[in-house]
């Protein structure tokens, strides 16, 4: 391997990279080793002018789930997408930019001339999960899919049939997949009667559950409040990454308020990610899990040192201290005494205790603890790993308690701890009408409704709405989702589960491409892309709103539909076209947004005119937002949503919650955020048979798992797992090795990056990969998912797919 | 050369996205192990294990986006035994399919292997600072794609009295083989051109 410089290396000849081997080879006549580039996926060759005569030029928009909507201009060329481009309208200063958008956006043809594409509805043939189908009509798929719907809420009720979370077709307008609850198809149950609801995310499901405990709400400072800040310290907040667009915004917006600012930045992850490559000063690495620790160490600093703002505690706090505690509550609950030694535990929170548990050495985390609390205002924010964990919960309060312990909560240049926002353009939402059906359930626990619904409850289970669920789930539809297989956890258990179909009796899937949750459908309905159709977006990007008016780029492919088409002919099936209808057509639901929209904003331009701009950009007239700014000015008039009014670093909820709820050994729900070590965490005993911790951090060749299947991005950003090199030593193992990934409940093959951007005791296997099992078992897809646990965090219930205890061999 | 093309590269701006190598191969229809523009990783750093459990280290890491430099100086253009190769007046270095006979010398002269060989033409191919955008007054695809504006096109002249002339950093080879127009900001992990601290992180993306 050309190690220290690949490229002279084609000239000094002193050691061949594979790269310029391949070309030896090939350049001596030796066998033909240089790629053909695989499949051609229909695109072009192309001449050599820009801008032909006989193109159109299009506005469309990426749609999936990174939280950015990004423009995209397509150029069509006899009925054909030839080139893509992004927003042209603006300049290169912040705040009149243009939208750009990432890597993903950019191979947008290979996603839409993709071998993987459906072509015609199918029914299963054979055993579930086989992946052997039959071309069906759609007559016959409807006919199918509304006689079972129908069956299945006689014989069992409306809460045995499930809308499954997806986000593959995500912020568009009718044709969305996310929220479930506003999709067409919560609209087309609704119609009849209703369907099971769930709460919750894959992404923040902690987060968006133990916020509100703290603050009332989940709120946060607009990113470009980074402007008005001296240091910017994040955990776990990868925007280079998980956001990388320019329609999220948050990668131009970062980089741009550094250089204005001048702020220093400080990350905690373990991993230097790619937000630590283009704005970190300082990168911390911390082991996965153990945020809670660093955060009371760094407490116990300041509050040793007198460095904390007392006054911001006593004014606008419950639960500091012992003489801020809510009544009938025993002594020795505060956070302080947590801290000091004095509470439940005995244990002061020291740099020395923290430093064994976190890998943050105990010098660093008293300097750092020093530089927050003396640098004013301090912005402090996380992403959304740290809350994907076994204790999510726990962690992502704590990371909270350090702009409460510095004061710099509802202030400019400050923040709340919680992931930063921005400025938005709001447009309506296509109605979907009100779902009947009470019960509730955690985004995550599907799973257990499948095999236990009618048994579970509300106080074991976190069932909303209802106390105990009256029915498994029997019907499940999956519209744009990969949930059902690759994003769930532990895919080998969840695949084996959903192949008996005397459990879950009906999966209906709608997809662009066969992905492995396709593989489970019964009734398999190709769907058509949001470049086959017009449609709405609106997003944030920074201190930009914006709309995008996405036009029809090409005809539909093969025999795909549009979901709102499919609805509606299984809607007439059950007797409810016009309740579903309205007597609209998906366009014309289109207009009727625009109309409501400029009921409320009468800014916003006409149908016909937003069609022909393509983008509709409003910059943030005002100052960046400040979260509870109003409660800061004035907390009497202006107080939290919180029970008490203020913010509860206590919270008397989560008490009674951790008093009354059927928790499992293990659990651990507290008024106070602590650290709580966990099963398969850095101090499980566990660790001795998988010594590793895992993680899978979001990738750049992909969102979640959309774009998988585009060559273009598998060649720019392969799959591989990153590993030390202290660990790699320990195992033989070199940079391109193939590797065994494995615990007890699988085992994946993919080649191992060695590299010093990730700590010790760590490796993270990029989430998203589709799940892939040899004839062996072995997923030779590299999905993290096929290791991660179905056990659920105690007080969401939710996904802790950061929370693994892996052994690596080379394969 | 007056009128010298060049691009401008922002270390600090470069989060590794690789919008700029795909929009390239969008606009030419490249396969995907053919890469006009790549993007280099180049890490390093080391960790020790302190006795308590906790870990010091010094880790580093950058990205590095090059094409065809379109050199002042272009080796392919004199290694070329067909003459296939040709220097615009702006500086733009272009292979002239028809004449060339694929014996990939370029390649092989090519410090940065800007030149690559397309088995479907039997001829080299490379960046073309996508010569017809510039001839329409548009940027080359790759500029226009970046989200974060770490890259620019201009005159070098220009470029150099806004930038500086620095074109060399970790793993480039060094400048005074070609005379590469290009200019590259740094930022605090920028190790200089030869360096031994890091090396090529990614070599089976470049």
């Amino acid at each position: 391997m050309g190690e220290q410089n690949f490229l002279v290396n084609a000239v000094t000849n002193t050691v061949l990279n594979r790269r310029s081997f391949l070309k030896w080879n090939a350049a001596l006549g030796g066998t033909a080793v240089l790629a053909k580039g695989g499949l051609s996926f229909g695109l072009e060759k192309s001449d050599k002018a820009a801008a032909q005569a006989d193109e159109k030029i299009v506005w469309s928009a990426c749609l999936v789930n990174c939280g950015s909507r990004c423009p995209l201009r397509l150029h069509v060329r006899d009925g054909e997408i030839v080139r893509v481009e992004t927003d042209d309208t603006g300049d290169a200063e912040y705040g009149t930019h243009q939208l750009r958008c990432c890597v993903r956006g950019r191979s947008i043809r290979q996603r839409v001339y993709n071998p993987d594409r459906l072509k015609y509805p199918m029914k299963r043939v054979g055993k579930r999960g086989e992946g052997k189908f039959e071309r069906i009509s759609w007559e016959e798929a409807y006919d199918t899919i509304a006689s079972e719907l129908q069956r299945i809420i006689d014989e069992y009720g409306n809460e045995a049939v499930y809308i499954n979370y997806a986000t593959g077709a995500l912020g568009g307008t009718v044709a969305k997949s996310w929220p479930p609850g506003s999709s067409p198809i919560a609209r087309l149950m609704n119609c009849v009667g209703g369907y099971l609801n769930h709460y919750g995310t894959y992404s923040s499901a902690q987060m968006s559950t133990a916020m509100p405990y703290t603050y009332g709400s989940r709120s946060s400072n607009s990113i470009e409040d980074i402007i008005n800040t001296k240091l910017v310290v994040m955990f776990g907040n990868n925007i280079c990454e998980t956001s990388m667009g320019g329609g999220g915004g948050k990668v131009f917006a970062l980089q741009a308020m550094k250089e204005q600012s001048g702020a220093k930045f400080i990350l905690f992850d373990p991993r230097y990610s790619e937000t630590a490559v283009s704005v970190v000063d300082e990168w911390i690495p911390i082991r996965p899990g153990t945020d809670a620790a660093l955060v009371a160490a760094m407490a116990y600093v300041m509050i040793t040192e007198d460095l904390h703002d007392q006054e911001f505690l006593d004014e606008y706090c419950v639960g500091f201290d012992e003489d801020h505690m809510p009544e009938d509550v025993p002594a020795g609950l505060s956070y302080k005494s947590y801290v000091m030694g004095d509470g439940e535990d005995g244990m002061p929170k020291t740099p020395e205790w923290a430093a064994k548990i976190t890998g943050v050495p105990a010098e660093t985390i008293v300097r750092v603890a020093r530089e927050i609390a003396l640098t004013k205002p301090c912005f402090i924010t996380q992403g959304l790993g740290p809350q994907r964990q076994a204790n999510g919960e726990q962690n992502c309060r704590a990371i909270a308690m350090l702009p409460i312990l510095t004061g710099n909560v509802g202030i400019h240049g400050g923040n709340t701890g919680v992931s930063e926002g921005g400025y938005g353009i709001r447009v309506m939402g296509f109605p979907t009408l009100d779902n009947p059906v009470k019960a509730s359930i955690s985004v995550f626990m599907w799973y257990e409704a499948i095999l236990r619904g009618a048994e579970m409850t509300a106080l074991a289970d976190g069932v909303r709405g209802v106390d105990q669920l009256p029915a498994p789930i029997k019907f499940m539809w999956n519209y744009a989702g990969n949930t059902i297989v690759n994003q769930h956890s532990d895919s080998n258990a969840t695949v084996k589960q959903l192949e008996d179909d005397s459990l879950c009796e009906m999966i209906v899937v709608i997809e662009n491409h066969m992905t492995p949750s396709a593989k489970l459908a019964d009734i398999l309905l190709p769907d058509i892309t949001n470049f086959e159709q017009n449609e709405i977006t609106s997003g944030s990007a920074g201190n930009t709103g914006y709309a995008i008016a996405l036009s029809q780029a090409i005809e539909p492919q093969f025999e795909c539909r549009p979901i709102y088409e499919m609805c509606a002919e299984i809607a007439k099936r059950l007797g409810v076209e016009e309740e579903f209808t309205e007597g609209r057509t998906h366009d014309e639901w289109l207009e009727w947004v625009v109309e409501e929209t400029r009921k409320n904003n009468p800014d916003f331009p006409d149908y016909e005119t937003f069609r022909e701009m393509g983008i509709y950009k409003v910059t943030n007239p005002g100052e960046p937002s400040v979260a509870y700014a109003d409660f800061r000015e004035d907390p009497e008039a202006n107080p939290l949503s919180t029970p008490s009014g203020k913010i509860e670093i206590f919270s008397k909820d989560l008490y009674d919650i951790a008093n009354t709820w059927e928790i499992p050994e293990g659990d651990v729900i507290t008024g106070i955020p602590v650290y709580a070590a966990t099963w398969e965490g850095y101090e499980d005993p566990l660790r001795e048979k998988y010594p590793l911790q895992m993680i899978g951090h979001h990738y750049k060749a992909r969102t979640h798992s959309s774009y998988h299947n585009v060559e273009w991005l598998r060649k720019a950003a392969p799959q591989e797992v990153w590993m030390n090199p202290l660990d790699a030593e320990e195992r033989g193992l070199e940079l391109g090795d193939m590797v065994h990934v494995y615990n007890d409940r699988g085992r994946l093959k993919l080649p191992v990056k060695v590299t010093p951007r990730i700590a010790p005791g760590v490796i993270s296997v990029p989430q998203g990969a589709w799940y892939e099992p040899n004839k062996d078992g072995v997923d030779e897809g590299g999905c993290v998912n096929t290791l991660t646990a179905l056990r659920p965090s105690p007080l969401a219930k939710a996904n802790p797919q950061h929370t693994n205890l892996v052994q690596v061999e080379k394969a | 050369m007056a009128n010298q093309l060049a691009f401008y590269f922002d270390v600090a701006r470069c989060t590794g996205c690789k919008a700029c190598q795909v929009a390239c191969q969008d606009k030419h229809d490249l396969p995907a192990d053919m890469r006009w523009r790549r993007v280099a990783e180049y890490s390093g750093g080391e960790w020790v294990r302190n006795q308590d459990g906790s870990f010091t280290q010094n880790v580093f890491a950058y990205y590095v986006s090059v094409a065809c430099n379109h050199c002042e100086k272009p080796i392919c253009q004199e290694v070329c035994p067909a003459s296939a190769i040709t220097k615009r007046d702006d500086g733009i270095v272009l292979i002239d399919e028809d004449k060339c006979i694929g014996c990939r010398y370029c390649e092989w002269a090519c410090p940065y292997a800007a030149p690559q060989f397309d088995e479907d033409s039997g001829t080299m191919s490379k960046c073309t600072l996508c010569v017809d955008y510039i001839d329409a007054g548009q940027l080359p695809a790759c500029v226009a794609a970046c989200p974060s504006r770490a890259l620019e096109v201009g005159e070098l002249s220009e470029l150099r009295a806004k930038y500086g002339d620095l074109a060399e950093v970790a793993p480039l080879p060094e400048a005074k083989l070609t005379e590469p127009a290009m200019i590259i900001k740094p930022n605090a992990k920028t190790k200089p051109v030869l360096a031994k601290a890091g090396r090529l992180a990614n070599p089976e993306e470049v």
